[in-house]
């Protein structure tokens, strides 16, 4: 478990502050995460998919039922992630947030904006429109639009 | 725009967690039969996992560190058991009631009894202890961290292997693999569950690592089914829901 946190814990901890904006309750999501893993080492099933990426779906989905103040969905094990780089080694994972830095500074601003709003702060497309003013399929459009244009970085 | 189209939108609201009431229903019930959309939705998973990263950076304080290792020790101490062995978990609990409820009802009744509250509580120390053996094989079966290795005749070169534990009453099935090939992209392995009579019966998909080892840990099953046989083929990477042929390794029971 100990090696496991100090491969990992960085990433866990990053998104969940970002999403939630202290330290002390992203501190307290990082401990529900590995705590889960740790309980129930079967929950990650290492022939579905890579660790980095699945750790970081889950706890970005932690910290948004945290800061929306939802029950925690109960089955992690079904969140199966596909991902084409390989985040493993901190080397890979360097060059990816790189990557994907550019990709979002690339991004237009309207695009960029919905897509933080959905992943960041939980928003549901009804609510980002009530926000922008912008039509409902516009921003579902932006939405998958910008999660796309990420993976096709790596293409 | 056909109906894969028609879903890509909700697919993306969907993987964030946003999509709600009917829209919600409606991609879950497709989802359910559309290896394509499921496939996207993994894809999209994947997306949100390269955007999770673009936030890298911020490391945990150390307190973090040592109050994670607190708990864990904390858990070891109360003898933890995984989730789905509840009932294991249940052992001590019921088996502790009962002592609190033996103790009062003997302390009325004299030597006699106390002498049998000392059996009971043998009876506890020895259940404890099997907890713990059975408790400690599960966490090392299924550790994520786990170095699997495959002795055979020395000289012999290496072939791929397939070690499948079935115990039908409790449906359940470990499956430990090594040396097996890599796959194309788009391929994965299937494990079968051979019943005597009827079709094969999926037992999980997997991919094996980067040194050919692999693990399936109960895989969703009919209750109580029982097993001839088990198989593997070469499948597409969602898994299929009959073999396709050829059966690359195959087993029967010891």
């Amino acid at each position: 478990m100990g090696r496991l946190y100090d491969r990992y814990s960085s990433i866990v901890y990053s998104i969940a502050l970002r999403v939630l904006g202290d330290t002390g309750a992203a501190e307290d999501v990082l401990q529900e995460v590995f705590l889960q893993l740790w309980r129930n080492p079967g929950v990650f099933d290492s022939s579905r998919g890579n660790m980095a990426a699945w750790l970081a779906v889950i706890a970005r989905n932690r910290a948004i039922d945290s800061l929306r103040k939802r029950r925690p969905e109960a089955d992690i094990a079904d969140v199966v992630v596909s991902v084409e780089p390989d985040l493993a080694g901190d080397t890979e994972r360097a060059r990816a947030m790189e990557k994907i830095r550019s990709v979002l500074g690339d991004m237009p601003a309207a695009q960029r904006s919905a897509l933080e709003m959905a992943y960041f702060e939980g928003l549901t497309h009804t609510e980002i429109s009530a926000r922008t003013g912008e039509p409902l399929g516009t921003v579902k459009t932006r939405i998958r639009a910008g999660l796309l244009s990420l993976r096709k970085a790596f293409a | 725009m056909n109906v894969h189209e028609q879903f890509a939108e909700d697919l993306g609201l969907y993987a964030l967690g946003t999509l709600q009431g009917e829209e919600r229903v409606a991609l879950e019930r497709h989802l359910e039969e559309c290896a394509s959309c499921h496939r996207e939705l993994e894809q999209l998973r994947g997306d949100m996992a390269l955007l999770a990263l673009s936030t890298a950076g911020p490391t945990p304080p150390l307190r973090a560190r040592q109050r994670l290792m607190d708990a864990v020790a904390r858990e070891s101490r109360a003898h933890r058991v995984p989730a789905r062995r509840w009932w294991w978990a249940a052992v001590p609990w019921v088996v502790a009631a009962a002592l609190a409820l033996a103790a009062v009802v003997f302390w009325r009744q004299g030597d006699r009894q106390a002498r049998r509250i000392a059996e009971l509580q043998s009876e506890s120390a020895q259940q404890q202890d099997q907890l713990q053996r059975a408790r400690e094989i599960v966490e090392t079966l299924t550790a994520t961290d786990a170095m699997r290795v495959t002795l055979v005749a020395a000289k012999t070169p290496p072939q791929p292997q397939g070690k499948a534990i079935y115990v039908r009453d409790r449906s359940s099935l470990i499956f430990l693999a090594s040396n097996m090939p890599a796959l194309p992209t788009q391929k994965a392995y299937e494990l079968w569950l051979i019943p005597p009579k009827g079709a094969p019966v999926p037992a999980g998909v997997f991919k094996p690592d980067a040194r050919g080892g692999a693990t399936v840990i109960n895989p969703p099953l009919p209750t109580r089914v029982e097993a001839k046989a088990f198989a593997i083929t070469v499948e597409p990477e969602q898994g299929s829901l009959s073999p396709t042929m050829p059966i690359v390794m195959m087993g029967a029971g010891e």
